[in-house]
């Protein structure tokens, strides 16, 4: 019932500018399309904030300040902004050596930087936790200068890294090969140095590649589990995510509580998301 | 560079030598901690307590049953994306209407929800307290905590990948073939299978390989809807985890193993189509520009490679 409504207002908002020549199946398919978007995500999704319409403000406002949840919060996008940073940087390094400079075996290392996309993240959990925990192969030398690594806020770091490590260089990738080198040969006829011919003509033309790798690896982060779980150690107010805080409450059908969490957390990410794409808007309108 | 006009590296538009070579020890000494070394201890944690121990974890019941319940929910995800982005990328690129952005932004949602929301929202419409709950019980039908709620989740966390690799590809290729197909009087299916189908084909893969490599790997939406039954609701990630958490470290790496190599597999996959697709792109572009050139001179032969090429566009 509640399907049909809202598939009906949605066709009514992508009510169709007639083609110059018609193509078949317009009808067909955009119904399939919207039948699917609306069963699978945009129905269940709606469940979220319904839910917490259950609870009274002061109920859910009590969930989610509660010091615990608020610490989690802090942890999760705190740790998420600084893998997101260090894959910024590492990321176009990758991207700029991948595409520029020559070395034997390029096309293989190529396609290993997928591996966080294919490798289930339970696997990559529990592999960073045998490498890095005190009698691993990069935990135990670490241990040894007096930096623990898993089962810390830095076990979960280093995770996060993993996971969004492939998002700035395949955003970053495509531009820097598509872009014209006579540019950078005009900077430097003009009398630039090869850094201020970097810094000036080629990392303002990849910046927004670099933002939307940012904004995606980000975004990833934040929601992660399976990767984190294993590695984190969990302690509450020290290394306790908010997505395990949602699935901890549901364990204790806590479902109210699961959804209130949910929904601070999604509106958290979009807020941030869109300071980062105002951000990036205002500095290119100040560029110009 | 293929612009005609040739780059020549001087001292002046390039690094010095020294600072190409830092800089790629640097970048690929980042991509072998982060990449190859945990691909690494997958391995041989594994085999650490040897090859009958690891085979005996992975022919144990349990362990089978994980792989099969894998297969099947995947087997189930994959096509109905295939379907479903197949659909979406027709509806999306072939035709101009209002809301076009934001229906491309509401199918990428899924990217940007957490799993572990994308099984909490499944448990709020499924679940005992949820709203077709009650329904359920009184119909005996299971959803969450079976077969029903796992794929779901899954088909949830996956929904965008065919439709993102198909969109962007089919706005740029533009509806001229298909046009030109019907007016020689071709049905709309028939233009489809043989106009539509041969231009998306790899983009098509990529996105089924990518798809099936989440579908199968996912743990965090269907965790939450799972339910942990061991032998009946476990998929193999979540069967990793439970041996993890017993302390079976070698059974979980022996099973986790598998999905290191299902992991590897997807990305040679992917490069192998990567690389026939441009094999395919080199060879059309090669045969259009003799085409081209025999129009002007109406009398120059067509190589045979280019014939192969164009023989390999068509196909």
């Amino acid at each position: 019932m509640r399907a049909a409504v809202l598939d009906g207002a949605l066709i009514g908002q992508f009510s169709r500018v007639p083609p110059r020549r018609a193509l078949p199946g317009f009808g067909l398919t955009m119904g399939y399309t919207l039948l699917c978007l609306g069963l699978v995500v945009l129905l269940p999704l709606s469940a979220l904030f319904l839910k917490t319409a259950t609870l009274t403000w002061h109920q859910f406002w009590q969930t989610v300040t509660a010091p615990r949840v608020v610490a989690s919060y802090g942890l999760t996008f705190g740790v998420s902004l600084l893998a997101a940073t260090i894959n910024l940087f590492a990321g176009t390094l990758v991207a700029w050596v991948l595409v520029r400079y020559p070395f034997p075996g390029k096309r293989l290392v190529d396609a290993l930087v997928d591996l966080p996309f294919a490798l289930p993240t339970a696997v990559a959990g529990i592999a960073l936790t045998a490498l890095y925990a005190p009698t691993g192969w990069i935990g135990a030398p670490l241990a040894e200068l007096g930096i623990k690594v898993a089962f810390t806020p830095l076990g979960i770091l280093v995770a996060l890294v993993f996971i969004g490590l492939p998002f700035v260089i395949r955003t970053v990738q495509p531009v820097l090969q598509d872009l014209d080198r006579e540019y950078e040969e005009a900077a430097i006829s003009l009398g630039a140095s090869r850094w201020q011919t970097i810094r000036k003509v080629v990392l303002p033309t990849l910046a927004p590649a670099i933002l939307a790798g940012y904004v995606l690896a980000l975004s990833r982060a934040v929601g992660e589990y399976g990767s984190v779980i294993f590695i984190a150690g969990n302690m509450p107010f020290v290394s306790e995510i908010t997505p395990l805080l949602i699935v901890t409450k549901l364990e204790q059908y806590d479902y109210a509580g699961a959804t209130a969490i949910a929904v601070v957390m999604l509106l958290l990410s979009f807020v941030l998301i869109l300071a980062i794409n105002l951000l990036q808007r205002w500095q290119s309108r100040r560029g110009q | 560079m293929a612009r005609g006009h040739t780059f020549v590296a001087t001292r002046a538009n390039t690094e010095p030598r020294w600072m190409r070579i830092v800089l790629t020890v640097i970048a690929l000494g980042f991509l072998a901690a982060f990449l190859v070394v945990p691909l690494a201890a997958v391995l041989v944690e594994a085999l650490r307590k040897g090859w009958a121990t690891y085979l005996a974890a992975l022919v144990e019941p349990d362990a089978l049953a994980a792989i099969k319940l894998t297969l099947l929910v995947a087997g189930i995800a994959v096509p109905f994306n295939l379907v479903f982005g197949t659909a979406a990328a027709w509806a999306i690129a072939k035709f101009e209407f209002r809301g076009k952005q934001l229906l491309i932004t509401l199918i990428d949602l899924p990217f940007s929800v957490s799993p572990v929301v994308a099984g909490l929202v499944y448990v709020l419409v499924f679940g005992q307290q949820g709203w077709l709950g009650p329904w359920l019980r009184d119909h005996d039908i299971k959803i969450l905590f079976a077969v029903p709620g796992l794929v779901l989740a899954t088909v949830f966390v996956t929904f965008p990948f065919v439709a993102r690799e198909l969109i962007s590809l089919m706005q740029a290729q533009g509806n001229d073939e298909e046009e030109a197909a019907l007016t020689l009087g071709a049905s709309g299916l028939r233009t489809f299978w043989h106009v539509t189908l041969p231009n998306i084909k790899w983009a098509l893969l990529t996105g089924v390989i990518l798809c099936n490599a989440r579908a199968m790997g996912e743990f965090g939406a269907v965790s939450v809807v799972s339910g942990h039954i061991r032998g009946q609701t476990n998929t193999m990630p979540l069967h990793v985890e439970i041996l993890y958490n017993e302390y079976q470290f070698a059974a979980a790496f022996a099973v986790a193993s598998l999905l290191a190599l299902l992991a590897l597999v997807t990305l040679v996959l992917k490069a192998v189509v990567e690389w026939l697709e441009e094999r395919g792109v080199a060879a059309a572009e090669r045969a259009k520009k003799v085409a081209d050139s025999s129009e002007s001179a109406a009398r120059t032969p067509v190589p045979a490679d280019a014939r192969a090429g164009q023989a390999l566009a068509v196909a």
